[in-house]
């Protein structure tokens, strides 16, 4: 029997917003527990919620990112439950009416290798609600300590439609979907800092059948790879059982990434009944055309929008591509670079491979390079004049890393322009076939491979300087 | 200063202060010496701060030397109902979960008032979390009706009704969810007036049912409650269903607006468990509007009259059930020793540190939100309220405003309800259905039942006409000299 696997995503992303969601006092991460608190965080007698706009900004941003009919009116529903994390025992959420309805994550499968681009889907989302986060809590022997510091932050919960059948399509799904959430500067996505984390739905049924088996929560999937783990871990412990002639159970379970196992945390007739009702404090808002309009101008192209374009406009690698769509800073780096006159092939492979290599191993972030577009797109023209040779385009790119120097004043004081002197190509070629005999046999006798060893004799004698398309030339006429 | 003072209008102490012959640290002496006085008997003051009433009277009379007085408020006393927030003094809710908490900030309210330069002076007890109709239900043991001790105050601001009655404060703030501000102030024989909803801010006030509470001022005359109405009322931006109204002068408007008024009298209002005594007093002064030109006509407001109760108990204790949520014993308040766990922990805290009305609301009101319960109750419940404000605003279209009881009997024995939660349940008949509307109302005195217990005329306006009722008020108050009885303690 081969079995079929539906897995449904509910993601929960931070805001990144200056205060929290319905005070004043400062959001943030990493501060001396219970600082960021204030009556409202702390749910004192009389406090009361008041709407931060900015926190509305951000996720009608990510609806509309994500292709989501944005509602009319945002409401508030009370979500009651006790728990030592939630101050008021009740979360401030959406119920019935999530500020986002529909929309889709456009995902990409892994190719046949990393040259090849792999399959693209577009992956349902059911809906995406605003609510507020909860404290943190950390248990000791005898005691359990609060801490309110993050209660009250701003927190999307993205919920996808049960429409992915593999780990890897969870995998990609959160990939995307991050990668969207950080390009539209809605929030961070760090998951060590919690303001990323997924919950797994995942149920196997019989191959074609279309009715959907009893399904399992996933929960604790803390890091982007425990996600694909996890989910791999649990579909083969549910065919597991039911080959075994068992029966899936209905409930919760807890993923450990460290061990690759999960244990049973709840089951359904331990599920809360959360007592939804409207929350009295906070009025319904109304989100009309003009608000839509000023959040849609700040709305980025999409990543894979943005890679369809640079393999069709630029003519790009879709290697390349792949390299420089998922961080926007890059993209834009790229066509900046571009835009000012230079090879864009060109300029990609610069990226891609110098300039990135260059960062990481200076371990700086790109906004930090003193190579600039502007020095990029000047080296590259300075190799395609034929002014310098691409092997002495690479030492120059080194010196502008460490100087911050445009290219022409490099290859100037340092005296690197190419040399197209005839007369000085002749002799470093002469030097090379009087030193090598038998490269000039094998030649001879028709191995044309033969040939670079002589061109990489002449390189080597001008330092680099030798314009390598004459010494071919010279050299064909001088054997012959 | 003499005991003269103890029944004086604030615009006669604004008069004694700004004239000189009254200092704002005699005045709060003097409410101090009479509280200290009566509180044996009226227990209407959960607790005061007199090193802090009079620091904060010595800075008044300070300012005044200085010619920099703040207005008609500096100066004057003022209690707080026991859920008002003030930052350093306590705040009970006349509740064992908060015996023992301080309150680290300021009420809007609060804040207004101090900006004003009155002297918040004394914590005022209430039905615990305000949840009551006589001031029985607080933790602290109930207050009596200063005009009979034997009896209630009413509630759940029975404390500061009582309060400004006995002469140990010229103003209070109460609030009101059902008729906890009117009520009192009838049986007590003060004016209390319920604003609508959304012109004073709740910031600070410790939540009962969200959708209905608000604050209001309690005085001994009509002039006192305009007065202090201003000095609370208007937008708060942390408050997001506090409105964007105009506040009128409303002393200045009660000069001005002299009708005659078109007044309507709800019929349904008048009929099974009205006290006939009270009905007589609550008819003559429907006869002394119509002696001086006003159009009286008979309304009906058959849903209000019908269902405003059941609507108004689902409403306000699911509301109630997730706002009383937040006291469990983790941050703050009442934290049983016993408790084993945090389930435990939960269970028992909120099992020791509220009352059995409280406890009543908040199981009634979880059942009404529960799974399968919460479109037959909370939602049909809306829809009704929903009704009901219709019916009003019909109502409305011909009249400028409503007079009804406030109560359907005068002050009642201590006791004599408080094993009968339904009977309790509808002294509230007349006013529950205005916080359903969202309505502004208040209670005027019209009058003593033949017991010399007071009895409360409401007065039933619409949205944000404060001033206009405040003036059909006034025009009774004038005729008449109830203000001036006061109870011999």
């Amino acid at each position: 029997m081969t079995y079929q696997a539906v897995i449904g995503l509910e993601v929960h992303v931070q805001i990144r917003t200056a205060s929290k969601m319905f005070t004043r006092v400062a959001a943030g991460y990493g501060e001396p527990e219970n600082t960021l608190t204030d009556p409202v965080v702390l749910a004192l007698p009389g406090a009361l919620p008041v709407m931060n706009k900015a926190a509305l900004d951000g996720v009608i941003k990510a609806g509309l990112m994500l292709g989501c009919r944005i509602a009319p009116v945002c409401k508030w529903d009370r979500k009651n439950y006790f728990y030592p994390d939630s101050p008021k025992n009740y979360q401030i959420s959406q119920y019935d009416q999530p500020i986002c309805l529909g929309g889709a994550v456009e995902i990409e499968l892994p190719g046949p290798s990393r040259n090849v681009m792999g399959e693209h889907k577009r992956i349902p989302l059911t809906r995406i609600h605003l609510e507020e986060d909860v404290g943190k809590l950390t248990h000791g022997a005898n005691d359990s300590l609060v801490d309110y510091n993050r209660a009250g932050t701003p927190l999307m919960e993205i919920v996808s439609e049960p429409a992915m059948h593999t780990a890897d399509e969870a995998f990609a799904f959160l990939t995307a979907l991050r990668i969207a959430m950080v390009q539209g500067g809605i929030s961070d996505c760090d998951m060590e800092k919690g303001q990323l984390r997924c919950d797994a739905n995942i149920s196997i049924r019989p191959q074609g059948e279309t009715r959907l088996g009893t399904k399992v929560e996933l929960k604790n999937l803390n890091s982007i790879s425990f996600v694909r783990d996890g989910i791999a871990h649990e579909i083969r412990r549910q065919i597991a059982v039911v080959e075994a002639g068992g029966a899936i159970v209905q409930e919760t379970r807890q993923y450990d990434g460290e061990a690759g196992a999960s244990s049973a945390m709840r089951s359904k007739e331990m599920a809360h009944d959360y007592r939804y009702f409207p929350d009295p404090d906070l009025m319904p808002v109304r989100v009309d055309e003009a608000w839509l309009e000023g959040i849609r101008a700040t709305v980025p192209e999409a990543m894979f929008d943005r890679q369809r374009r640079y393999l069709a406009d630029y003519q790009l690698p879709y290697s390349i591509t792949s390299v420089l769509v998922p961080d926007r800073a890059l993209g834009d780096y790229f066509e900046e670079t571009a835009r000012l006159g230079a090879s864009p092939q060109a300029v990609g492979n610069w990226i891609a491979n110098d300039l990135l290599r260059e960062l990481a191993a200076a371990r700086l972030p790109l906004a930090e390079s003193k190579v600039r577009p502007a020095h990029l797109a000047e080296l590259v023209r300075l190799v395609e004049g034929g002014v310098i040779s691409t092997m002495i385009a690479r030492e120059v790119f080194g010196a502008m890393f460490r100087t911050g120097d445009l290219p022409a004043a490099i290859v100037e004081r340092q005296g690197l322009r190419q040399s197209s002197d005839t007369g000085e190509l002749e002799r470093w070629v002469a030097d090379a076939l009087a030193a090598d005999p038998k490269a000039v046999a094998q030649f001879k006798a028709g191995n044309e491979k033969a040939l670079n060893a002589i061109k990489g004799a002449v390189m080597k004698a001008s330092k680099g300087k030798a314009n390598p398309k004459l010494v071919d030339e010279i050299a064909r006429r001088l054997i012959g | 200063m003499s005991s003269a003072h103890l029944f004086s209008s604030v615009q006669e102490l604004a008069a004694a202060l700004a004239g000189g012959r009254l200092s704002s640290v005699e005045l709060t002496q003097a409410c101090l010496a009479r509280i200290r006085s009566v509180e044996g008997r009226v227990r209407a003051c959960n607790s005061f701060d007199e090193p802090g009433a009079l620091a904060q009277a010595r800075e008044s009379d300070a300012r005044r030397a200085a010619g920099r007085a703040r207005g008609p408020l500096d100066g004057i006393p003022v209690g707080l109902k026991d859920v008002i927030a003030v930052q350093g003094q306590p705040l009970t809710c006349s509740s064992r979960m908060l015996a023992n908490y301080v309150s680290p900030y300021d009420a809007t309210v609060a804040a207004k008032l101090k900006a004003a330069g009155a002297i918040l002076l004394g914590r005022l007890n209430l039905d615990e979390f305000a949840m009551g109709s006589s001031t029985e239900n607080s933790a602290f043991g109930p207050t009596a009706n200063p005009w009979d001790l034997t009896r209630v105050p009413g509630g759940s601001s029975g404390g500061a009704a009582a309060a400004v009655a006995a002469g140990e404060l010229p103003l209070a703030l109460g609030s009101d969810t059902g008729g906890s501000i009117r009520q009192p102030a009838a049986l007590c024989g003060i004016v209390g007036l319920k604003p609508t909803y959304g012109l004073v801010s709740r910031y600070g006030l410790a939540a009962y049912a969200s959708s209905l509470d608000q604050i209001g001022p309690m005085g001994r005359s009509v002039a006192d409650v305009a007065l202090l109405l201003g000095a609370i009322a208007g937008h708060d931006p942390r408050d997001s269903t506090s409105l964007r109204a105009e506040v009128p002068d409303y002393g200045a408007e009660l000069a001005v607006r002299r009708g005659p008024w078109r007044l309507g009298v709800p019929r349904e209002f008048f009929g099974a468990g009205l006290d006939p005594e009270v009905g007589a007093a609550v008819q003559s002064a429907i006869a002394f509007y119509r002696s001086r030109g006003c159009e009286i006509r008979e309304v009906s407001l058959p849903l209000a009259a019908e269902y405003a109760i059941a609507v108004y108990y689902l409403i306000a204790t699911a509301e109630a059930s997730s706002n009383l949520a937040r006291y469990d014993g983790v941050r703050y308040g009442h934290r049983s020793a016993a408790a084993k766990d945090a389930v435990d922990l939960y269970f028992q805290s909120r099992a020791e540190g509220f009352g059995e009305e409280v406890k009543r609301r908040i199981i009634l009101g979880t059942h009404v939100l529960s799974s399968g319960y919460y479109d037959a109750y909370y939602l049909r419940a809306q829809k009704v309220r929903a009704l009901i404000r219709q019916e009003f605003v019909r109502v409305f279209q011909d009249c400028d405003a409503l007079l009804s009881p406030t109560s359907p009997t005068a002050a009642f024995r201590l006791g004599e309800k408080s094993a009968d939660p339904l009977a309790m349940y509808l002294t509230d008949i007349y006013t529950i259905s205005v916080n359903l509307a969202g309505l502004p109302a208040l209670s005027v005195p019209c009058g003593f039942t033949s017991a010399g217990l007071p009895v409360g005329l409401q007065i039933i306006g619409q949205p944000f006409q404060e001033a206009g009722l405040l003036a059909v008020a006034a025009a009774y108050e004038q005729a008449h000299a109830w203000k001036d009885r006061h109870p011999s303690l």
